[in-house]
């Protein structure tokens, strides 16, 4: 069994969330749940990160922007990507669901909720504008690989709904 | 050198790179945003897929070796892709087609995959099943509208299938490598998922209103390095920069 906990340095928390995600800068990479473990080993910090699409191209610059926020508080640091336990859309936190759909973006749903929402047999996704379940999907596909595009047909708004990954 | 984990990482991964580059020739061309951004984030993830395998596989091989440089700097006998994912976009029906017959497949074998002993392909196997089940998902509703849709999508449908039936048998194909990797618990004896595999996309056809093809004609041989004409062309326009400008950096 793969342990799924995160191993990180308590000094090291307020830095990493301080980093944000380049694609949604309101999300702090911690609520975002990517960084896996941070750890201060012989005065390097060893940094797990892990992806949430494979194809993912935040990546390199979520690593660069992690070893910057550290030197700047004076840690040499090494960034590691591994890909397994993958990455779920259930480590995102509370604070970042409610981060995400503050910017507009539906935060995922359960995956049982998120397959009926995606084959579009129910309407569920609340707008991110004006709340109203009266939604329907576009594309499967949104802005980045993570999203689907969706639309509300009260407030006519287009939005963003993050995927369930499990 | 582990040469035939090598040069099965090859086999797994030499088919989401070309399939991801006949997706990526369509950014900015698709026939609608929605589905040029759909099929775009598809070749995303499978570029993604595709790093993970040839950082592995440039371990294995050591020396100068990257994840580019098997990407960029082969030739075209030395790549492992079956023909089924090196054919052209023609239309959008072709394209989603093609993407639908490797879809259902990738997806079967990475279930598979997931248990290997060989811990780096069972991981990235378990991450990639995440956005495979998106692909499949996308490409087979697509299917079904223009199959179930008017007379013209049916027909061009039917066409499209028709057309690229003759490359799905390659798929169960079994080479040397992965029957070795097999016997020992980390590679797929990709034999075993073909029943699965002709089920699943005769119910989708059904359902589609679409025929399966009856014809019994199969063509192979990309996986021994034997293309067919496309491939030499997707090769030049993808290795471009780095013929011109070895060693070119971003």
């Amino acid at each position: 069994m793969i342990s799924t906990k995160q191993h990180i340095d308590e000094i090291l928390i307020p830095i990493l969330e301080k980093v944000s995600d380049p694609e949604i800068p309101v999300l702090s990479i911690m609520d975002m749940g990517v960084v896996r473990s941070a750890r201060l080993i012989n005065g390097v910090v060893q940094v797990s990160i892990t992806p949430t699409y494979t194809g993912c191209p935040a990546m390199d610059v979520i690593g660069d922007d992690i070893s910057k926020a550290l030197k700047e508080h004076g840690y040499e640091s090494k960034v590691k990507l591994i890909l397994s336990p993958a990455w779920t859309t259930d480590w995102i936190t509370e604070r970042g669901r409610n981060a995400l759909r503050e910017y507009g973006i539906a935060p995922p749903l359960t995956p049982d909720a998120d397959k009926e929402a995606l084959l579009g047999d129910k309407r569920i996704v609340k707008c991110t504008n004006c709340g109203s379940t009266n939604t329907k999907l576009v594309s499967q596909f949104g802005s980045t690989a993570c999203k689907a595009l969706f639309k509300c047909e009260d407030c006519l708004e287009p939005f963003d709904y993050f995927k369930c990954l499990k | 050198m582990k040469t035939n984990l090598y040069n099965y990482i090859l086999e797994l991964a030499d088919n989401c790179l070309i399939a991801g580059q006949r997706l990526g020739e369509l950014c900015g061309h698709g026939p609608s945003l929605e589905t040029d951004i759909a099929c775009t984030n598809i070749s995303l993830d499978l570029f993604g897929q595709t790093r993970s395998y040839f950082q592995y596989a440039a371990d294995i091989k050591g020396g100068d070796a990257t994840e580019d440089s098997i990407a960029f700097l082969r030739y075209e006998r030395e790549y492992k892709n079956v023909l089924l994912v090196e054919q052209p976009n023609r239309d959008f029906a072709y394209t989603v087609a093609r993407q639908y017959l490797f879809d259902v497949f990738h997806l079967l074998l990475l279930e598979k995959l997931q248990f290997s002993q060989d811990m780096t392909l069972s991981a990235i196997a378990k991450k990639s099943i995440k956005e495979v089940s998106y692909h499949v998902r996308f490409s087979g509703d697509w299917i079904k509208r223009l199959g179930d849709g008017t007379e013209e999508s049916h027909e061009k449908m039917q066409a499209a299938i028709d057309g690229l039936w003759q490359y799905t048998n390659e798929l169960f194909e079994v080479t040397e490598e992965a029957k070795a990797l097999a016997e020992e618990g980390m590679g797929i004896d990709v034999s075993t998922i073909k029943d699965a595999y002709y089920q699943n996309v005769t119910l989708l056809f059904e359902e589609a209103t679409l025929n399966v093809p009856e014809s019994k004609y199969f063509q192979k041989g990309g996986k021994s390095g034997i293309h067919t004409e496309h491939m030499g062309y997707l090769l030049a326009d993808m290795q471009y920069m780095q013929r011109a400008y070895p060693n070119m950096n971003w």
